[in-house]
């Protein structure tokens, strides 16, 4: 219940640092006095509202999303580490995206953020099917994340190529998603995010129990009356759609789907899902607001990638959560 | 009346290819079936099948007279619940988490334990008496203690029949004993039939109402512990020919040492037990004697010494036995007497003795320094 405290006041903090925060300052009052539509500044108004509220609701649901969709996939693999960004599912996502954006940016077209998410859908359908084989056939599980891994680089590798061959105009515009950014999310973006999103997080939320089941083991679960086989496919289409979402509108970012659940289960000192899951949301909405406000703010008016600020809280979390194994024999 | 649990002309194995074919097992409420046989002989794959972890090839599974081929996923769970033979891994889930899975065909969409869900928990780990452990966590514990917590979401289901594959491997003698002893309890509180496999013959013959002997391709017998546990039928099942089974005990002994003995024990009332054992593992055959035939050494003499002189029970050692024995002794080199204590019924071992004296052999107390 204190976690829980701790957590809505931290979200509703950053919530705030993440909108007053920037080139220009707003102050809380000016925000306050915006909102209920007293007037007010008109530049503010224009930063807030085009720029500031977007961006700070995309790494909320984004955040929750990749958050959420690791504590799926630690769950379906029983494996600690795992993580739409070391299995390969987030490069999976961005290759495809890459493609398309490539496809269409070189015809001048506008492409509808729906087909975006679409095709990262795809991508990450693509490497999920390649670590499942593998998971098969290897049993092991550290070469699961080798195997993810590498992947993830195969999938790199053809993006620069695409990248690489694209007209110049594109590049721009590809090289800023491709390393990973909550910036230019527009408020029709944020639609669709909002619709996939919400919608994922809710079933996933109502699978809770069976998830709770599975976390046993899959003979258990299917002794306690879950039916497997269709669950295990919910599990990866849910878990593919979360990361595929971040992936088209902010590109690949790292290590929050591995670090935020484990920090989660850890201040809770539980596991279980029904409590776990909406804490997870939360928990990886802050991290990725708190590291949005990082990227933007620490050497501004230069703008760090998200991922390099993710990666540099989050990789700690993995090299702790490895250590912590090893003390267990 | 039809039995409770019953399967008929089943077949079960792995991807279509029968491992064990017509299986029929008929088993009442609240009874213990034991599953043994040698390792890869099946009992697994029959257990698995039984769960539906397996598909059946052919043949049903009944419980209550209802075949488990047209129930779904959850009133199955609500008849029968398991425990695996595999470790169990878990991430921060107290044993009172662990046995909270089991109310999981009772909860609501969210899964969300009510009152009696939570009594119901309380009971199942009392009745183990795992109570105690409901705060601490599943990995802090030992061996047997997670067993208990196991057993008790196995319990806490709610099942008409409980499947243990194995639940006493990974377990020390005591755990084993307590484990079987809850297993007892358990069908007699709460008449659950319980079908289980064990590698340890001496508990599957104390602990069970009926045993199966899984071998090969096909049972080979199903029956209640004193028609299947005879010497015969025991070293067959297991092909023991380095070694031997006591069924009275339930016990086995090591392979006899071959060769010419030249080594005579005058033994009794148990002391020739851990001379024998002595012998048999430094390889030194020898012959023993003047045993009883309800003598407490007798039957580990028989299977372990190259000859047995012996008398029927309750008589005096007669003078054909006693000759007999005594030609014998002068054949041998040392003589173990180990006796210690002589009465009217076994009087003549004194003589044998005497005899071992006057013949000049080496008389000795114990084997060790053979």
């Amino acid at each position: 219940m204190i976690v829980f405290i701790i957590f809505l006041s931290l979200f509703f903090i950053f919530v705030l640092l993440n909108i007053m925060i920037g080139s220009v300052m707003i102050q809380p009052k000016e925000i306050f006095q915006l909102l209920l539509g007293h007037g007010g500044n008109e530049t503010s108004y224009g930063i807030l509202w085009k720029v500031r509220f977007p961006r700070m609701i995309a790494a909320v649901l984004l955040g929750g999303a990749l958050s959420l969709s690791g504590f799926l996939l630690q769950t379906f693999f029983n494996n600690p580490i795992a993580g739409p960004f070391v299995l390969g599912i987030s490069s999976g996502a961005k290759l495809a995206v890459a493609f398309i954006m490539v496809l269409t940016l070189s015809r001048s077209q506008a492409v509808h953020s729906i087909v975006l998410v679409m095709a990262a859908f795809i991508g990450a359908m693509g490497s999920m099917g390649f670590v499942l084989l593998m998971s098969q056939i290897v049993r092991q599980s550290s070469m699961l994340i080798v195997s993810g891994v590498m992947i993830g680089y195969i999938c790199s590798a053809i993006t620069d190529f695409i990248v690489t061959f694209a007209d110049d105009a594109s590049i721009v515009n590809l090289h800023n998603w491709s390393l990973g950014s909550f910036s230019g999310t527009a408020w029709a973006d944020i639609q669709v995010i909002a619709v996939v999103v919400i919608t994922a997080s809710v079933l996933v939320f109502l699978l809770s129990k069976p998830i709770g089941a599975y976390q046993l083991g899959e003979s258990y679960a299917q002794n306690m009356g879950v039916n497997i086989k269709a669950f295990r496919i919910l599990i990866v289409i849910l878990s593919s759609l979360l990361s595929a979402c971040v992936t088209a509108f902010a590109g690949p970012i790292s290590f929050v789907g591995i670090a935020v659940p484990h920090l989660v289960k850890s201040f809770l000192k539980t596991a279980k899902p029904l409590i776990v899951i909406p804490m997870c949301f939360l928990g990886g909405a802050i991290f990725c607001l708190g590291c949005d406000l990082a990227a933007r703010t620490i050497f501004a008016p230069v703008e760090l990638s998200i991922s390099s600020v993710t990666a540099l809280i989050g990789a700690p979390v993995v090299i702790g959560i490895l250590l912590k194994k090893k003390g267990h024999g | 009346m039809e039995p409770f649990f019953q399967t008929k002309k089943l077949s079960v194995g792995y991807g279509g290819i029968p491992l064990i074919q017509d299986i029929n097992i008929k088993l009442d409420k609240g009874k213990i079936l034991t599953l043994i046989g040698p390792n890869g002989s099946g009992k697994s794959t029959i257990l698995k099948t039984i769960t539906k972890h397996l598909k059946n090839i052919c043949g049903t599974v009944l419980i209550d007279r209802h075949s488990i081929d047209g129930m779904g996923s959850r009133e199955l769970s609500r008849l029968v619940s398991v425990v695996f033979t595999e470790r169990l891994k878990t991430e921060r889930m107290t044993c009172e988490d662990v046995v909270a899975t089991g109310r999981y065909p009772y909860t609501g969409l969210l899964g969300i334990l009510s009152q009696e869900d939570h009594a119901q928990i309380q009971n199942a780990m009392e009745l183990v008496h795992a109570w105690d452990l409901r705060d601490k966590d599943y990995t802090a514990i030992s061996d047997g203690q997670r067993q208990r917590v196991l057993l008790a979401r196995a319990i806490c289901q709610e099942p008409q029949v409980i499947i243990l594959d194995e639940p006493t491997s990974f377990l020390d003698i005591r755990y084993k004993l307590e484990l079987l002893h809850l297993l007892r309890k358990m069908t007699k509180e709460k008449n659950i039939t319980v079908i289980m496999s064990l590698h340890e013959l001496d508990l599957a013959q104390k602990a069970s109402d009926f045993v199966m002997c899984v071998k090969g391709e096909s049972v080979t017998h199903f029956g209640p512990p004193n028609e299947i546990f005879t010497k015969a039928f025991i070293e067959n099942l297991y092909q023991l020919s380095n070694g031997s089974y006591n069924p009275l005990y339930g016990s086995f002994e090591m392979e006899r040492p071959k060769g010419d003995p030249k080594v005579f024990v005058i033994a009794g009332a148990g002391s020739g037990i851990p001379q024998y054992r002595i012998l048999q593992k430094k390889g030194i055959p020898f012959m023993t004697g003047i045993l009883h035939q309800n003598d407490i050494d007798y039957p580990a003499a028989c299977d372990l010494a190259s000859e047995v002189f012996s008398e029927k029970a309750f008589c005096p050692i007669c003078d054909e036995t006693y000759a007999e024995a005594e030609k014998q002794l002068s054949s041998c080199q040392t003589v173990i007497d180990c006796i210690g204590t002589y009465g009217s019924l076994n009087m003549k071992n004194f003589d044998l003795a005497q005899k071992a004296k006057k013949l000049g052999l080496k008389i000795v107390e114990t084997a060790e320094n053979l």
